[in-house]
């Protein structure tokens, strides 16, 4: 978990930690170039409709503006991807820019995630992950449950280790 | 039968309603509510995106969060729609509709 260290925003990560936030970043990287697919509801939420009920106008819009979205979304996860040791535990340390690049790209990772896991607003984490491990503790919804809640924790220590912007 | 007179009634004069055109009205950005963004991190978003006080931005936050929407930003079509891009950016829901 990220603590402020002077003009800093520092975590020390253990390899299975690395590991995770790499596979969740190029998964994000995956999504939004060869895996691009404008169906899957994942793309619908990183990409929303900007005029819901007027369908032409939000294509039109999208036509010019989605490009350098998804490359800004590129970017952020490439950011998460350049400061992580490349294999092995090890400390990361992000200055102000950096910080708020790991912040919108874990936030694209857990909307990515959400979705998939069919979060909602009453969704307690705590009692999906508790039926997925009665279910089948060995399965790839406990993993991608505790992920899920991983990044949560990992996003507000985040937030926390910010210096104030007022 | 009872025949009623027509009472005579003298064409009347209605001033003309000044309208405002439609394409001077302004626009708004809303951000709905999802269930996976973090409230603190909604908060931050607001803040870096407006340069709202954090006082203000909490308070949209919760509105987003209780109302299930809130308008977070108001003016010409052209600004609301980079905007709510921007939003996106960061993973906000945000839409553009007429104030």
């Amino acid at each position: 978990m990220f603590r402020r260290s002077g003009g800093e925003c520092v975590a020390a990560f253990a390899i299975d930690e690395v590991r995770v936030l790499r596979k969740v970043a190029g998964e994000v990287v995956d999504l939004l170039t060869d895996g691009f697919d404008r169906t899957d509801p994942v793309v619908d939420r990183l990409f929303p409709d900007i005029y819901p009920d007027l369908p032409e106008d939000s294509a039109e819009f999208r036509q010019y503006t989605e490009g350098e979205l998804k490359t800004g979304k590129i970017d952020q996860a490439g950011a998460i991807l350049a400061a992580l040791p490349s294999d092995g535990p090890g400390e990361v340390r992000l200055d102000a820019e950096t910080a708020e690049a790991w912040l919108r790209a874990i936030n694209d990772a857990r909307l990515a995630m959400g979705t998939r896991l069919d979060v909602s607003a009453d969704t307690d984490l705590g009692d999906e992950l508790d039926d997925a491990v009665l279910h089948d503790p060995a399965s790839s919804r406990v993993f991608q449950l505790s992920v899920y809640a991983y990044l949560g924790y990992l996003q507000e220590s985040l937030l926390n280790a910010l210096p104030e912007i007022d | 039968m009872v025949g009623m007179a027509l009472p005579q009634v003298a064409p009347v004069e209605t001033p003309e309603v000044e309208e405002v055109p439609a394409d001077d009205r302004p626009w708004v950005t809303i951000v709905w509510d999802d269930p996976v963004n973090l409230m603190s991190y909604v908060t931050w978003v607001f803040q870096k995106q407006f340069g709202y006080s954090r006082e203000k931005a909490e308070k949209l936050m919760l509105d987003v969060h209780h109302k299930g929407k809130a308008v977070v930003s108001t003016g010409a079509r052209e600004r609301m729609e980079l905007d709510a891009s921007q939003l996106h950016g960061y993973g906000l829901w945000a839409t553009v509709d007429r104030a």
